[in-house]
């Protein structure tokens, strides 16, 4: 199977503190895969390096063969035409409709005429549901709305990879299932390849073609979802079922309690 | 010596944040220009830091002239040279206050909402998505703000000073008597194109590259929390006062200090 990107060896830090020690992962073209963990492990950092917002300390990361670490900026926005991004808020332009929004990448990118613009804005908004919200400001929108407007927006150029960040923080059970839904019956007629960071376990395990399990600054499970269900692995264990303690430890690490309480009585 | 390494450690900082805020501007206007994109984005900015300003301005600028019309009148009726209070005004308000008192309220005014607009973009994740997008943020967005601000203020700035020539005239003629003819006529003779009027739009052009240049950066650099918005907010009032009065001294000894 084609490989779209290749991480090989990446380490990353940031203000000093080692987010990625030597990971690598490979993102199979035409197929969706997951980066989970847990919260602020840097899951999001790792779509940017992709993107190539940040550079890693070492190692590479290629998208289709060409490093991306090593793009002038000018190739590198080549590129990115061919990749999208769904951000965790949606990122909507707050001073633009929903319409405008989605036909601002049309814009700024294509010279298609604004009947065809207009075509292509309504297509990609009947495909997530939201035809009739091609008027509204995305500050009248609910959060599952705009996120599904950003999806659309996301999809307007018809990217071969989309990265989708947190798709399902903070959204209510019918709001998720049409996400889930989807993000599945788009990779699906768009062929596209998905990349879906998250932490909603349950969701992604339906959708998810090969899982990342990213803790401690390491992949600690990799696999098709049915794999990281019987993985051996403790830590991919306490992830996947929620365990409060284990080997991510519920304590911060701190000084022994008793000793903090009764200062040099105890 | 840990004194020597925390002045090292703020030079370096404050070295490596003029370092990056030279960079954004070269990445803004030093680029192959895009009129067809940038001119409707530019008036659309203009509208914002321009035409929005106006009342302000326009406000500001009648009470000034009228408070230099009253505090002249006072001064100058003692050698009984009220006729020249036109001129005075004039002067003032062309070489000094129009240009430096738009200034600073542009900086409150129009200033503070860029970095406050920008530094909620990027923590909106908007400018992320338009990187993401192939879209440069320093184009799309820093460009036409900086291209907006260094075309209105010198307009705000002569609005300023017509205005205030205007409340003047208001106090000194209509409402203490001055002779009409008088004001006019020798502030007509009195003011100097180049040296007063040209030099008011150059010095407000200087103030207006100064401000915008400082708003655009505090904003596009912010820590994208609320926190981190509301310090470069104020950063930027406090900062591009601070430069506009000392960038005033400098240009003024430059302009009309050295004969």
């Amino acid at each position: 199977m084609e490989n779209l990107i290749e991480i090989d060896n990446l380490s990353f830090s940031r203000s000093g503190r080692l987010i990625y020690d030597d990971i690598s992962l490979r993102i199979q073209k035409g197929k969706t895969t997951a980066i989970m963990g847990p919260s602020g492990i840097g899951k999001t950092t790792m779509l940017r390096l992709m993107g190539g917002q940040l550079t890693p300390d070492s190692g590479d990361i290629r998208f289709k063969g060409e490093s991306i670490p090593q793009m002038r900026r000018k190739r590198l926005f080549e590129v990115r035409r061919q990749m999208s991004m769904l951000f965790q808020s949606g990122a909507m332009f707050t001073d633009m409709t929903v319409y405008d929004n989605i036909a601002f990448p049309l814009r700024e990118h294509t010279s298609l005429s604004e009947d065809l613009i207009k075509t292509v804005v309504q297509l990609k908004l009947q495909a997530v549901g939201l035809r009739g919200a091609a008027h509204l400001m995305p500050a009248e929108l609910s959060g599952g709305m705009a996120r599904r407007a950003a999806l659309a927006r996301a999809i307007a150029l018809d990217p071969e990879l989309i990265m989708y960040d947190e798709p399902f923080a903070g959204q209510d059970p019918i709001s998720m299932g049409v996400l889930v839904k989807l993000i599945k019956a788009l990779n699906d007629a768009l062929k596209l390849t998905s990349v879906v960071v998250t932490h909603d376990v349950t969701e992604v395990l339906t959708i998810a073609d090969y899982i990342y399990i990213l803790a401690e600054k390491k992949v600690i499970g990799s696999g098709t979802p049915e794999e990281i269900k019987n993985s051996d692995s403790p830590l991919v264990q306490q992830f996947l079922q929620g365990l409060a303690d284990g080997p991510v430890p519920f304590h911060y690490p701190a000084g022994d309690i008793k000793q903090a309480l009764l200062g040099s009585n105890s | 010596m840990n004194w020597l390494a925390g002045i090292g450690a703020v030079t370096i900082g404050k070295l490596s944040s003029f370092g990056r805020a030279t960079l954004m501007l070269f990445g803004a206007i030093i680029a192959k220009p895009q009129f067809i994109k940038n001119v409707p984005l530019t008036i659309k900015q203009i509208y914002a830091v321009g035409v929005q300003s106006l009342l302000i301005i326009v406000v500001s600028g009648l009470f000034i002239g009228m408070v230099m019309a009253l505090q002249g009148y006072t001064i100058l009726v003692g050698y009984g040279a009220e006729g020249s209070l036109g001129p005075m005004v004039a002067l003032s308000l062309l070489r000094e206050l129009g240009p430096v008192v738009t200034a600073l309220l542009f900086a409150g005014r129009a200033g503070s909402a860029l970095t406050a607009e920008i530094g909620l973009m990027k923590a909106t994740e908007q400018l992320s998505s338009l990187e993401m997008m192939a879209v440069d943020p320093l184009r799309r967005i820093i460009a036409p703000r900086f291209w907006a601000g260094m075309i209105s203020m010198p307009m705000l700035a002569l609005i300023f000073s017509a205005v205030g020539i205007l409340g003047g005239h208001v106090v000194g003629v209509d409402w203490l008597g001055v002779d009409s003819g008088s004001y006019w006529s020798i502030m007509q003779s009195t003011v100097d194109w180049d040296k007063d009027v040209v030099n008011g739009i150059i010095k407000s052009a200087v103030f207006a590259f100064v401000i915008v240049w400082i708003a655009t950066y505090k904003g596009y650099d912010s820590i994208p929390t609320s926190e981190g918005i509301s310090k470069a907010t104020t950063e930027t009032v406090v900062y591009s006062s601070l430069a506009v009065l000392g960038l005033d001294f400098v240009l003024t000894a430059l302009m009309f200090g050295i004969e």
